[in-house]
């Protein structure tokens, strides 16, 4: 090779890292400018409050990302979000009054909705793989059609009568640590008025690593995530190769509404209430996570990881911007600008493929 | 291809035939028709001129953006950042009112004025988007979500969060104006409400031709003209169909993409301008609106694909009433909108549905 | 040796790779030549030299016997060379009027002042191309999509001469269509020679070769390895020159 080709080689190189790398660097920097800003922005009670506040949207952005790697796109996640977040609700209290003990009305409640959750999902997958409905026209019918039954199934009142296990749950953390007394795990100690108590990670957010870590690991060492990329990389190949496609788009559908559902039931514990467009402004910042995390609109790449990290941009951006006192009216043009950025770096700067 | 070899199969006969294609064609049509047939037995006061009109009247918004929307996704691309457009052309017409009235000029300058220059203004959200998505090659998709962002945000700052008011009055009384105001039986006046009629007898006069009638029927006409038989309207087509083909046979792609997101965003801002009209304030779009999903439902439903390619002004039209009858119709039968959403999912796969199957329907 | 299209000593390199190695070919009016090599060999890159998308590293082409500077497809096309590529480059929207004027549209006035497609006279002029082609399509009103590989193969031919090409390039002409459309097809070259047109057809198919051609240009890595008269040739020879059991090139 010449030199100049040398030369060329190196700075090709570098371009790519830094095209794929960016974001780790942006989120850094974020974080810099923001602790700068506000001195308690650095802290663990800011960090607590991020992951907490946020975990709507990393279930909900994961969900996208499955979509979104197979070159689809899920519209009604924020509406099965509500969805699923007044079904939980309804039926705990429907379940209530049997007497079943709140772990177990906790724990049916959670496993139906879930199951009844996976409905939209499949639906949007069947639309979709079978009857060859473009991914946007599907899952924005089914968008209309969570936003109806919820709103017929609540009536115009909030869904209310959680038990209060649930509500616990949604505001308790993992680790409790208190001067004199021993750490406990997921119980608040009783102490005197005045004393101090640490709380470590919030529960859901527990809840949260754990299923974006079994997700993480589905999409990428399991054979249903390596059919998922290559249904997004070339339909026809995958087909061909014996991948059986339609029933892997069914599967990837369901599997967003499930997560979905999931991040409804986490809002349910944690505000205590259900609501029908409780997830309604949270599908652009869902879309823009997988986005900014690298993931190309026509499928085929994307992980969980940069995913996450996209999320986490755009919750260091909220949350900074509210610690800081600015309305959050400009989170809305700088996620826009961000999002751009994301997309004209992706271009210039297209990491190499594995 | 299971899905609709079967649905073609099973009705394969019938379709076939020219009252099946024509049938299919303008399955939109029909069920308006339908409906309208639905909706006059299930409710009294469906079939009244006063609730057509004003159901017509309410929809010039959504016209407007489904007109626009249609020319953008003839040539393959989305829009989506239109809702937000009209709710910052809405908060900037007000802002701008506001600011030359307390300037001292009269209303009559000021609200000129102010039109005049939201107008010229919302063609730059569209510049935007257009540049972002030919010279930077982002996806419409993306592209236009992130000015959704943009401009709500933007909207959200000048207004502060809050409705924008102090307007002139007559701004409403222009916007809700009538052409023609008849009392039954006594007199007719032309253009405004008899001079020293009470408010209160308002419901006792007969309205006839809301202004906004006879404005959006000379846009949607203008704009339809435009789409089939200017070159601008032929080449939006090619390039929806093979943008190759376009590109071999000398059209500027690039050029004339960020005209058709330029066009989206002046009607966008010809919304929003109107709103002020209607309302009377300037108010920034909440989340809930979701105008752009219904225009580019509207334009769906009638006949356009988002592939590109496809769609007409007046079929797009057509979806905008189904629509609005939709929800009317529920709500005056005193049926739970909400029902209205899940009409509206099957409404769109429908229409996708029969567009798969009959991918030839002009 | 009157050449309506000439390539002198036609070079392009991209990085260490020389897709063309010094070129020299000609085509006269109312000929078909065609380009014949295996995978790699350089037909697609002379011919996109040709019709502009390239510039030659070296070498000049010349038309009616004078240099010409062809830099963008552009250029090409006001010199009167016409490419078909294998993918038509067809609105399959649109009808066969409207793809035959792309970019050139008809306009008539209405009310004085109003420019409008004149889509009643691009039809006209439409039919009149198809029929001086001997080309049959029912109807003209209906979109592409409903004509068949071979019909729109035509439409995509018209739309070249309609433009008074005086070279038409055609990449693959047959590949894609059932025996009765490739003799269809033919014809047309047929037709298209006999009025005075020069054609350069890159293929595959010994069989088109044999049957329209006149001349025929072997390459292979790039070098031009043979020319022959097709008359004076046998299918067996040509594929020799083709994969190299026999080499009769320039010296370099």
């Amino acid at each position: 090779m010449s030199n100049e080709t040398k030369a060329d080689a190196r700075r090709g190189r570098a371009a790519s890292f830094l095209g794929g790398h960016w974001i780790y660097l942006f989120l850094a920097l974020e974080i810099i400018y923001f602790s700068l800003r506000t001195g308690s922005f650095a802290s663990l009670n800011a960090l607590q409050i991020l992951l907490y506040y946020g975990v709507q949207v990393f279930l909900l952005s994961m969900a996208e990302l499955f979509v979104i790697v197979t070159g689809g796109i899920d519209l009604s996640v924020g509406y099965v979000l509500g969805f699923a977040s007044i079904i939980s609700i309804k039926l705990m209290e429907w379940l209530g009054p049997l007497g079943l003990g709140e772990p177990l009305t906790v724990l049916i409640g959670v496993c139906a909705t879930l199951a009844v959750g996976l409905i939209p999902g499949l639906v949007n997958g069947w639309l979709v793989a079978y009857l060859k409905v473009p991914p946007f026209i599907a899952t924005f019918a089914m968008l209309g059609v969570c936003h109806g039954v919820s709103e017929l199934i609540i009536n115009g009142v909030y869904a209310m009568g959680l038990p209060k296990l649930a509500a616990d749950i949604g505001s308790g953390h993992f680790l409790y640590v208190t001067k004199g007394v021993p750490p406990s795990f997921f119980s608040r100690p009783v102490v005197d008025r005045g004393v101090k108590v640490l709380e470590i990670v919030p529960d859901i957010v527990v809840v949260t690593a754990v299923v974006v870590g079994i997700f993480a690991f589905v999409l990428a060492r399991t054979r249903f995530g390596r059919h998922v990329y290559a249904i997004g990389g070339n339909i026809d190949a995958a087909t061909r190769s014996g991948i059986p496609v339609k029933r892997r788009l069914l599967g990837v559908y369901a599997l967003s509404s499930f997560l979905a559902s999931l991040a409804g039931i986490v809002y349910a514990f944690m505000y205590v209430s259900g609501k029908a467009d409780g997830g309604a402004s949270l599908l652009l910042d869902a879309i823009a996570a997988v986005v900014i995390g690298g993931a190309s609109l026509f499928g085929g790449t994307g992980t969980v990881l940069r995913t996450m990290i996209g999320a986490l941009i755009l919750a260091v951006l909220d949350l900074g911007l509210r610690m800081a006192g600015t309305p959050t009216f400009d989170k809305y043009i700088m996620v826009g600008v961000i999002l751009i950025f994301a997309v004209v770096i992706e271009r210039y700067m297209p990491e190499a493929r594995k | 291809m299971n899905g609709q070899s079967a649905a073609a199969g099973t009705a394969g006969g019938f379709l076939e035939t020219r009252t099946g294609r024509a049938l299919a064609s303008n399955w939109a049509a029909c069920f308006l028709i339908l409906m309208f047939a639905v909706f006059s037995l299930t409710s009294g006061s469906f079939l009244s001129v006063a609730n057509f009109q004003n159901v017509i009247h309410l929809q010039t918004l959504p016209f407007l953006l489904a007109a626009g929307e249609t020319f953008v996704i003839i040539t393959g691309g989305i829009d989506l950042s239109v809702g937000f457009v009209t709710g910052l052309a809405s908060v900037c017409a007000a802002k701008s009112i506001q600011v030359l009235l307390a300037a001292g000029m009269t209303a009559t300058q000021s609200v000129a004025l102010s039109l005049a220059g939201v107008l010229v203004l919302s063609a730059l959200p569209g510049l935007v988007n257009g540049l972002v998505i030919t010279k930077f090659r982002v996806p419409p998709f993306i592209a236009t979500m992130g000015m959704w962002g943009i401009a709500n945000g933007l909207a959200l700052k000048i207004s502060n969060g809050f409705p924008m008011t102090g307007l002139p009055d007559k701004l409403p009384e222009i916007g809700n104006g009538y052409l023609v105001y008849i009392l039954p039986g006594q007199f007719v006046s032309f253009l405004s409400k008899p001079v020293g009629f009470a408010n209160s007898r308002i419901r006792e006069l007969l309205r006839l031709l809301p202004y906004s009638l006879p404005f959006i029927l000379l846009v949607l006409a203008i704009l339809a003209f435009a789409l089939k038989r200017t070159r601008f309207g032929r080449h939006t087509y090619a390039i929806g169909g093979n943008v190759d083909a376009a590109v071999r046979s000398g059209i500027s792609v690039d050029r004339h993409l960020v005209g058709v997101y330029v066009l989206s965003s002046l009607l966008a801002g010809m919304g929003g301008i109107f709103n002020v009209f209607q309302t009377g304030i300037g108010n920034y779009t909440t989340f809930n609106a979701q105008y752009e999903f219904f225009a580019i439902a509207a334009v769906v439903i009638g006949g356009a694909s988002l592939a590109g390619g496809k769609g007409r002004i007046w079929s797009s039209a057509v979806g905008v009433l189904v629509l609005a009858f939709l929800e009317n119709g529920l709500a005056i039968s005193g049926v739970q909108p909400f029902y209205r959403y899940i009409a509206v999912g099957v409404l769109l796969v429908v229409a996708v549905v029969i567009d798969k199957i009959f991918p030839d329907l002009r | 040796m009157d050449y309506i299209l000439e390539t002198r000593g036609i070079t392009k390199r991209f990085g260490g790779l020389t897709a063309v190695d010094g070129v020299s070919i000609g085509l006269r009016a109312g000929e078909a030549l065609a380009v014949l090599g295996d995978n790699g060999a350089g037909k697609s890159t002379l011919i996109k030299v040709i019709s502009g998308v390239h510039k030659p590293d070296e070498g000049e082409i010349l038309i009616g016997g004078k240099p010409a500077r062809i830099e963008s497809p552009m250029d090409a096309l006001a010199h009167g060379i016409e490419t078909i590529y294998q993918d038509l480059a067809l609105a399959e929207n649109l009808d066969v009027g409207a793809n035959i004027f792309l970019g050139r549209e008809r306009m008539k006035r209405r009310l004085g002042f109003l420019k409008v497609l004149d889509d009643g006279g691009m039809a006209d002029e439409a039919r009149k191309v198809l029929d001086r082609l001997d080309i049959h399509i029912p109807s003209l009103r209906s979109t592409i999509r409903t004509l068949s590989g071979g019909q729109r193969q035509a439409v995509a031919i018209s739309r070249s001469i309609y433009w008074d090409a005086k070279v038409l390039i055609m990449d693959e002409p047959t590949a894609a269509l059932g025996v009765a459309e490739q003799k269809k097809v033919l014809n047309l070259v047929r037709t298209l020679k006999d009025q005075g047109i020069g054609i350069i057809i890159i293929s595959h198919q010994m069989y088109d070769v044999f049957e329209v051609a006149d001349r025929l240009a072997v390459m292979r890595r790039g070098l031009l390895v043979g020319e022959r008269v097709v008359k004076d040739t046998t299918a067996d020879e040509v594929v020799g020159l083709i994969v190299g059991s026999e080499t009769v090139g320039k010296e370099r």
